[in-house]
């Protein structure tokens, strides 16, 4: 009886760890890390995220949790609210779509299929602030963002892999 | 996920897909709302926001600190690298503070005294809170930071965040423990400067870029790169005299001022916690020069002003 309770509760926390480690890299990427320049190009980390377990396992990373990460990061940044939200949701029904054949495919396809998926959203996103301010805001920096994150998500996914084989499996 | 055998799931598998669906459209839906809700009720929002990083406060206070560490350690080694050029620099530059140091003693005293000449009443005193920084959301939309002080250690709204170098920005929002600090180079953010040595008044407006732009300013005015940007204490929420930066470009596309503060040093800044931030609503203005303030709303404020200057004018004649 007391194993089961704690087999239970082992496996809840196990369910939750896609979430919570989400969660963790949202909060992590505000730590200021005093490198010159770096604020303003700093890598999405939460979309990395939301990318991979929405392919890798789907039903870790529901419809509410990505709504949840996505109003935390809207609250954490300071901007306008429900924009992460709304995008990480399209963004995740969009991948959602094509994931049997993403789930098959190799790493190299699931980065280059990360691009465009990517640039839309971080397209979407920069529409929404300048909807939200009524003005053209500068393209360049939102570029930049997009190129580090891109850069960044061969070593992110690569954590998230053994992180899923360690934990997960 | 296992499912359901035999006729049951011919059933539930649609009604399940459509609940699906249903949540989703819900939640995109939701976050319409909440767009519009960010529009509609500022207040709501905000409280919402400091909620939230009152909450995360202390674990990315936690979390900067080793940053921080081994940030200073790198510092420090660099400096042990050429400490003997800093030296000298240092030696030298101290001797033109002195100088410097000699005609600040000389202006301060003949300030002093010409300011009980004309009965100027003196400027509120100033307080200062210092505030680590905990948290830089970085991003392409907004500049701001989070500090590890708030409400309980008396930072308030609309304060003036300042380091060492010159002004950063200003108190935004407010939690118990800590606070945003919108930064001047925020697309949102709107400072009162005055630019040079002719003080011309100009507004201090970020657009995310490093460097942000003066506007309404006098259109007949000359003003040459390296002119001195400070805060000309407008509105009263900031204290006037605050050294924010220079002139860096001046072209068709308009001025841009390069500020003093180094952003990627934002370690700690100091909030000047200003007496007077109740300008608008005090009985007492400020007795600063009725040229110097062309913004006083109707009420108490206009009324008690033409008073001072009366005063001070009938002293001088006699």
């Amino acid at each position: 009886m007391n194993q089961t309770v704690w087999t239970r509760l082992d496996l809840v926390a196990r369910s939750l760890f896609p979430f919570a480690l989400t969660l963790l890299l949202v909060m992590a990427s505000i730590v200021p890390l005093r490198v010159p320049d770096l604020s303003p190009i700093v890598p999405a980390l939460g979309m990395i995220a939301v990318y991979y377990w929405v392919i890798y396992r789907p039903d870790l990373m529901p419809g509410w949790a990505v709504f949840l990460l996505g109003l935390v990061q809207d609250l954490l940044a300071g901007g306008p609210l429900g924009i992460h939200a709304l995008v990480f949701l399209l963004l995740v029904a969009a991948v959602g779509a094509q994931r049997r054949f993403l789930v098959t495919g190799s790493f190299a396809l699931v980065w280059a299929v990360f691009l465009p998926v990517a640039a839309a959203t971080f397209f979407l996103i920069w529409l929404l602030h300048c909807l939200n301010l009524d003005m053209l805001i500068d393209a360049r920096s939102v570029t930049f963002q997009y190129l580090t994150t891109v850069a960044v998500y061969p070593c992110l996914a690569w954590l998230f892999a053994q992180a899923q084989r360690a934990v997960l499996r | 996920m296992k499912k359901p055998a035999g006729t049951l799931s011919h059933i539930t598998t649609p009604v399940r897909a459509l609940l699906h669906r249903f949540a989703f459209i819900l939640l995109v839906a939701s976050a319409f709302g909440l767009m519009l809700l960010g529009k509609a009720d500022i207040l709501l929002v905000e409280r919402a926001r400091t909620a939230v990083t009152d909450a995360v406060a202390p674990l990315l206070d936690l979390a900067s600190r080793p940053v921080d560490s081994v940030n200073g350690m790198i510092v420090s080694l660099r400096e042990l690298a050429d400490l003997r050029a800093e030296n000298v620099r240092l030696r030298r530059e101290n001797e033109r503070l002195r100088s410097w140091q000699a005609v600040a003693q000389r202006l301060e005293a003949e300030n002093t005294a010409l300011r009980r000449l004309t009965q100027a009443v003196p400027d509120p005193g100033l307080r200062f809170i210092t505030a680590r920084v905990i948290g830089d959301p970085g991003g392409a939309f907004a500049r701001s930071v989070l500090v590890n002080t708030g409400q309980r250690d008396g930072v308030a709204k609309g304060q003036a965040a300042i380091t060492s170098a010159g002004l950063a920005g200003r108190v935004a929002e407010v939690g118990s423990r800590s606070a945003r600090i919108l930064l001047l180079s925020d697309i949102n953010s709107r400072i009162p400067v005055v630019v040079g040595a002719g003080r011309d008044r100009a507004i201090l407006a970020g657009d995310n870029t490093a460097q942000p732009r003066l506007i309404y300013m006098a259109p007949d005015l000359e003003v040459q790169p390296g002119a001195q940007v400070v805060t000309s204490g407008h509105g009263g929420a900031f204290p006037p005299g605050l050294p924010v930066g220079v002139v860096s470009r001046v072209g068709e596309t308009g001025l841009r001022v390069a500020p003093f503060v180094d952003w990627a040093h934002l370690e700690y800044v100091r909030l000047a916690d200003y007496e007077l931030s109740g300008v608008l609503l005090s009985p007492e203005p400020p007795a600063t020069l009725e040229a110097n303030r062309p913004q006083t709303p109707a009420g108490a404020a206009s009324d008690a002003a033409p008073g001072t200057a009366q005063r001070a004018g009938q002293r001088a004649g006699r």
